[in-house]
């Protein structure tokens, strides 16, 4: 029987995962810095420290995107 | 790749070092289009093994001595030049190049390490946070400099000794504070949780303390300036390939990604810079979280 291709990815489908590894942190951070924010609006009296407490979380949300880069490397295609 | 069944070849070209460049997981549809429209000009994508440059001297052996080793020796010989040279001069009224130098630790002393740990523990892990944070800027940095071109953090080696640095030291912080029944029960069984569920926190909070911290403090810098240089090259490669041998209109998008390669550059100062700051800010707060009262 012929097979009908319809459509073909050339390229590595690893590409395409990191896109949905990166969807989740990019919401994280989305929420995360939108709502400093927002407190830094209410209160621009404790900005300093949200701004502190914002990059720590940021730092522990964004490393899940880079993990999904580094995992591209790491396991052979 | 096999050759398709509408008599179009197989795209050829030839990716120098061990990787292949269809192989690796930053190959988009693009690079092929890119590869296609070539002429006689070849378009160099970046790849892994930028990372990866042959060896100038010792090769073979575990010193082996490579590019990114030589920017990591000038990075670092630069770093101690500009610390002796401030130390030596250092003057009750500071003059210009004082002032800078004071600035950036005055910023990791207030900003970092007595904003985390507080006073008193913040000046006495002070000249940690404040190493930590001067090595990482400067090894960044090299990524954005004209003819250095490769950051010195973008392999592994580097980044993984600053976090077991940072590992040993806040394990030998919570020691020191609890000792080590007290540390282990300080960091693996958190207040407040019905007894059972303990089951499940324990070996989560393990791999947290134990493992993940330090292996995402490496990671994380690695990964940023591994994607930073990738993103650089690219533009600039492509600025070079549409530029120079792409024909007629196509030469237009050259400018676009000029600009785009630009904007990227000033974006990896930042980033630097950035994460010069989170790796110093993370190693504060895992001293802290070592250190802090019992709850």
């Amino acid at each position: 029987m012929d097979v009908t291709t319809l459509a073909e990815v050339t390229g590595n489908i690893g590409t395409v995962g990191y896109g949905l590894a990166a969807v989740g942190p990019g919401i994280g951070l989305g929420i995360l810095i939108g709502k400093t924010i927002e407190g830094m609006a209410r209160q621009p009296e404790v900005s300093s420290q949200l701004r502190t407490t914002m990059f720590i979380g940021v730092a522990f949300v964004e490393v899940l995107a880079l993990l999904g880069l580094v995992a591209g490397f790491i396991v052979p295609a | 790749m096999t050759a398709r069944s509408d008599g179009v070849p197989p795209l050829q070209w030839s990716a120098s070092g061990p990787y292949d460049l269809r192989e690796t997981p930053l190959s988009t549809p693009a690079i092929p289009l890119l590869l296609a429209a070539e002429g006689d000009g070849e378009f160099h994508a970046p790849t892994v093994a930028d990372f990866f440059p042959p060896a100038i001297f010792f090769e073979g052996t575990p010193f082996e001595f490579n590019r990114i080793m030589l920017v990591r020796f000038i990075a670092a010989a630069v770093l101690l030049t500009v610390f002796v040279i401030a130390a030596r001069r250092a003057k009750v009224v500071p003059g210009r190049f004082q002032n800078v130098i004071e600035m950036i630790l005055d910023f990791v002393r207030n900003s970092i390490a007595v904003e985390v740990l507080g006073e008193k523990n913040g000046r006495k892990y002070f000249p940690l946070l404040a190493t930590i944070f001067c090595t990482v800027l400067v090894m960044n940095l090299t990524g954005v400099t004209p003819f250095l071109n490769i950051a010195g953090t973008s392999v592994i080696g580097l980044p993984i000794v600053l976090a077991l640095w940072t590992y040993v030291m806040y394990l030998g912080a919570g020691v020191k504070a609890h000792g080590v029944g007290g540390f282990l029960k300080n960091s693996l069984l958190p207040p407040g949780v019905p007894a059972p569920l303990y089951v499940l926190l324990v070996p989560i909070e393990f791999l947290q303390v134990f493992i993940l911290r330090p292996a995402t403090l490496a990671i994380r810098l690695m990964a940023n300036m591994v994607a930073g240089h990738l993103m650089l090259a690219i533009c600039f490669a492509a600025t070079s390939f549409f530029l120079f041998d792409a024909s007629g209109g196509m030469k237009l998008f050259g400018a676009g990604t000029f600009v785009a390669g630009s904007a990227f550059f000033f974006f990896e100062i930042f980033v630097a810079a950035l994460q010069a700051y989170v790796f110093a800010i993370l190693t504060a707060v895992y001293l802290n979280l070592s250190v802090e009262a019992e709850h």
